[in-house]
């Protein structure tokens, strides 16, 4: 299911990001760095569900799993940039937040975007899967096998 | 005949607003807030989605407060609020292999790459009430220790490669939906998958459990149980590729189950497939194992005339908003419908002389 576009595609990659951020982090780290633009709703933010699909044996059939909630929304900057966002849960102020970014990653803005949100966001969500990873790890069993008392 | 009779809703009004007290309960406790629901009761929140069909935790939290702490009125409230969502699309299957592990282990194979992780289990807990729950405390953190980056291969696979486990192939045939035209027989697997992974836990626990016990019998291996992670990754139309939109937690159990062959498929081992939202394995198990004996016909084994093979008896009577809405309605008022049912039961003993034997006797 890999997309090969993936790699090519930061578009891709920062909306993906945007998607699963935690809740107000991306509007805390963009009103840090820099004052909102002005903008006209092309969809105000509208919230819905999507069916969440997987294989039945991982990798046989697709079925339908149960839906997930999403808002989405579209803008349009006044210098005519177009922002997308489609993001899990009911979250019409950082659907908001997502798609300004995405917008602002289409405009000279694009590097304090980067340095000023999109890469403290992917740090910090990576610290904490690496966290949650090195729990699960810490359960891990290290089999060992007891001498035999043969003699 | 339909009378219409008025005269409840005072009756009514009131019920709901002692309905909304009791629920607060004694004023002087703290009231529960939803994000304590969601993160201190989240294996009630996991099934709530998981039945509900529908992946929110602050939802979910609601529901559960909402109704009391009765989880089947919650998912019914989940159910309902489902219902008014617009369906923005489809996603791209998931893709298991890719979890973020919180938990893998496997009951077949001790050592295996990845290895046996046993996250946070109730497993090997001594099932002692722990009394310093009671008072409040803080809990220290978990300990950690380096984690192995790459992916975790599903055991099936390794299986497979001596062609010793039948493969899920794949196929990309769009599915039917329940949720968009009626349940109707006969069911594929695709469409029982979806009926099982919402249906009441209780229900497909006792029915895997009747397989268990000879009723079709399957006899399963757990090959696999897996929780954590995974991202949802959807097609956008307007953008021409797919983004990842989010995340959700799920748990996956394939079964490996013994299978001497048929007339159509040669002896080797088959499987079982059970995928459910949240950390919910006793019910990922339990849908592994019906799904499993489902599949009779495919394999070509035999009916043996067990509750668990019977697919239009399984999915029929699995969903608890369905049962539970058809159980209760019989509660509520049948004045007229018993009406009739009197006079009948009148009619018939005049006719059987039941009331001229008695009028004799006195």
């Amino acid at each position: 299911m890999k997309d090969t576009l993936q790699e090519n595609n930061p578009r891709k990659a920062w909306m993906s990001l945007l998607a699963k951020a935690p809740e107000g982090r991306a509007a805390t780290l963009l009103d840090g760095a820099i004052t909102r633009p002005a903008f006209t709703w092309l969809r105000a933010p509208e919230i819905g569900s999507t069916m969440v699909r997987a294989r039945a044996g991982a990798t046989g059939a697709p079925f339908n799993l149960g839906e997930m909630t999403v808002t989405r929304c579209a803008l349009t900057l006044d210098t005519g940039e177009v922002g997308h966002a489609y993001i899990q849960g009911r979250r019409k102020e950082d659907a908001e937040t997502a798609a300004l970014i995405d917008a602002l990653m289409q405009t000279a803005m694009s590097q304090t975007m980067r340095t000023s949100v999109l890469e403290p966001l992917e740090a910090e969500m990576t610290t904490a899967r690496a966290a949650r990873a090195a729990k699960a790890a810490a359960t891990k069993v290290d089999f060992f096998t007891m001498v035999r008392g043969e003699d | 005949m339909y009378v219409a009779v008025k005269g409840g809703e005072r009756a009514i009004e009131n019920a709901h607003a002692w309905l909304a007290e009791e629920r607060r309960g004694n004023k002087d406790i703290a009231e529960l807030g939803i994000a304590q629901i969601r993160e201190q009761l989240s294996l009630a929140v996991n099934r709530v989605m998981a039945e509900g069909s529908l992946y929110d935790p602050d939802l979910a939290a609601l529901a559960i407060k909402q109704a009391r702490g009765d989880l089947i009125e919650a998912i019914f409230l989940i159910r309902a609020y489902r219902t008014t969502l617009p369906r923005f699309g489809a996603s791209e299957p998931v893709d298991t292999g890719a979890m973020a592990c919180d938990r893998r282990i496997s009951a077949t194979f001790k050592d295996l790459p990845g290895g046996q992780v046993l996250g946070p289990t109730f497993d090997y807990t001594h099932r002692l009430l722990d009394f310093k729950l009671a008072a409040d405390g803080e809990v220290p953190d978990a300990p950690a220790r380096a984690a192995e980056t790459g992916d975790v291969p599903h055991v099936t696979g390794f299986l497979n490669r001596e062609g010793l486990i039948e493969e899920a192939r794949h196929d990309d045939t769009p599915p039917r939906d329940l949720t968009r035209e009626p349940l109707e027989m006969p069911a594929d697997r695709p469409l029982r998958l979806q009926a099982l992974t919402r249906a009441d836990e209780g229900f497909t626990l006792g029915l895997a459990y009747s397989t268990q016990r000879g009723y079709g019998r399957n006899h399963a291996f757990v090959g696999e149980l897996r929780i954590g992670a995974v991202p949802v990754e959807m097609d956008i139309p307007e953008l021409g590729f797919a983004i990842e939109i989010g995340e959700v937690t799920l748990t996956e159990c394939e079964t490996v189950n013994q299978f001497t062959g048929s007339k159509t498929e040669p002896p080797q081992f088959t499987r079982g497939y059970g995928l459910v939202f949240g950390q919910t394995e006793r019910k990922a198990i339990s849908m592994a194992l019906v799904d499993r004996a489902l599949r009779w016909e495919e394999l070509g084994e035999d009916n043996v005339g067990a509750p668990a093979q019977d697919a239009e008896f399984v999915l029929y009577h699995a969903d608890n908003i369905q049962a539970t809405g058809f159980l209760e309605h019989i509660k509520l008022p049948h004045y007229v419908d018993f009406q009739s049912e009197l006079e009948l039961v009148r009619k018939l003993r005049r006719e059987a002389g039941v009331d001229q034997v008695q009028e004799a006797a006195e």
